[in-house]
């Protein structure tokens, strides 16, 4: 019968809000702040932020040249 | 009053205190916490390698986590595992199903797997004793497409799908440990939690859903998009998560804070987003659009601060090495290209 797994449907749908409700939530700006002392902390050593020097880059491939 | 529209009252009066809620922390925004940091320099990222072989549509890629080989997979039927550093071709698989629209690579570098059109998620062994890379299992259940898959190790992965759900596959059995459902639209994509704790999905309900893996449950629904979420990424602390649409946008919500906290958008930017993924630090967001470029983001001040243009159409897929030393972009004109 549609009608009953109709409302059990709905009953899951208002389960599943009372659990997303009840979570802890911290503050934005404790969060805001949190995020940025990680990109902070870790902006060194991203190598997409600081640059790759061509001796260290694995995808430039050296190439070597002799006198012949 | 009936049971049906007493539950429906129930839901919306719950609607209303999720956002309460969220109302209630949003004491401050990203913006004000970042005022006095500056926007990142322009970055200017150069393609370094081009990984030509593919003779159709690549629809997605991923790296392997020794940041050398990754595998790509294209509507030519075809797996191609690359040396990202020698551009060579360490396996070329041969798909039963062309119609492939996702591909991941195991953890440990022993296996792929690629699902599409033929709704199942298939496991290539790539170390079998014989060398010859062939299928160690087909997970079929979905009855929708596959749109991702995510290796949680060798005995486990997750896929996403057309159906509506996400599921947790025991690969030795072939069978469906967990089934995670709650979207109201496609699942497009998915994202595993650094801890491997949780993952989050991307919907075409305009919906992110964050799902703990042990416990099969969704913890947080995070709306606002305004359209398909095409593509889903975690920031690299576990603590956000960023999400790329067809509305053109991508966002950033925070976890903890049950929140989005940042839109990137830009009126130029009307074409969807495709494709996403952070750089190392989570400083730099690097997104891919239908417009055939990619947009590189500073992901605090919102700003656009580069671009990848070097593709002939839409980029499809895009993934950042573990060690944050270049990124992969794929694309519809069969090639992929690595940057830093």
């Amino acid at each position: 019968m549609s009608g009953s797994s109709n409302l059990v449907a709905m009953k899951k749908v208002v389960q599943q809000l009372r659990f997303e409700a009840s979570i802890n939530r911290v503050k934005v700006s404790q969060a805001a702040a949190d995020l940025q002392q990680f990109c902070m902390q870790n902006a060194l050593h991203d190598p997409l932020l600081t640059g790759v020097s061509s001796s260290t880059n694995p995808f430039r491939t050296q190439k070597l040249c002799s006198f012949l | 009053m009936g049971e049906m529209e007493q539950l429906r009252k129930e839901a919306e009066s719950l609607k209303d205190e999720i956002t309460a809620a969220r109302k209630a922390v949003n004491d401050a925004s990203l913006q004000d916490t970042v005022s006095g940091t500056a926007v990142v320099g322009r970055v200017q990222l150069k393609t370094r390698k081009t990984l030509r072989g593919h003779l159709a549509k690549i629809y997605a890629m991923h790296w392997s986590t020794d940041s050398k080989l990754c595998v790509s997979a294209s509507q030519d039927g075809k797996l191609i595992v690359w040396d990202s550093h020698t551009t060579n071709k360490v396996n070329a698989i041969p798909l039963k199903s062309s119609w492939v629209m996702t591909c991941a690579y195991a953890p440990s570098g022993n296996m792929v797997a690629c699902g599409g059109l033929d709704n199942m998620c298939s496991i290539y062994n790539l170390k079998a004793k014989d060398g010859n890379v062939k299928v160690m299992r087909e997970l079929a259940a979905h009855t929708g497409y596959l749109s991702c898959c995510r290796f949680l190790s060798d005995s486990e992965i997750i896929t996403s799908s057309g159906d509506c759900t996400c599921v947790l596959w025991d690969i030795e059995t072939g069978t469906q440990k967990t089934v995670f459902a709650g979207h109201l639209g496609d699942c497009m994509s998915l994202a595993v939690s650094p801890d491997f704790k949780t993952f989050i999905s991307g919907a075409c309900d305009s919906t992110a859903k964050l799902w703990d893996i042990r416990e099969g449950q969704c913890r947080q629904t995070f709306g606002g998009h305004e359209s398909d979420i095409n593509a889903i990424a975690f920031f690299p602390n576990g603590n956000a998560v960023i999400t790329g649409s067809d509305d053109a946008t991508c966002k950033l919500y925070d976890l903890r804070a049950d929140q989005e906290l940042i839109t990137y958008q830009d009126s130029s930017i009307m074409c969807g987003v495709t494709s996403i993924a952070p750089s190392l630090s989570g400083r730099l967001i690097l997104a891919g659009y239908d417009d055939f470029n990619c947009n590189i983001w500073d992901s605090l001040k919102s700003e656009r601060v580069g671009v990848l243009a070097g593709h002939d159409n839409r980029v499809s897929c895009i993934g950042v090495t573990a060690d944050g030393m270049a990124c992969c972009t794929g694309s519809w004109d069969s090639f992929l290209k690595i940057w830093n």
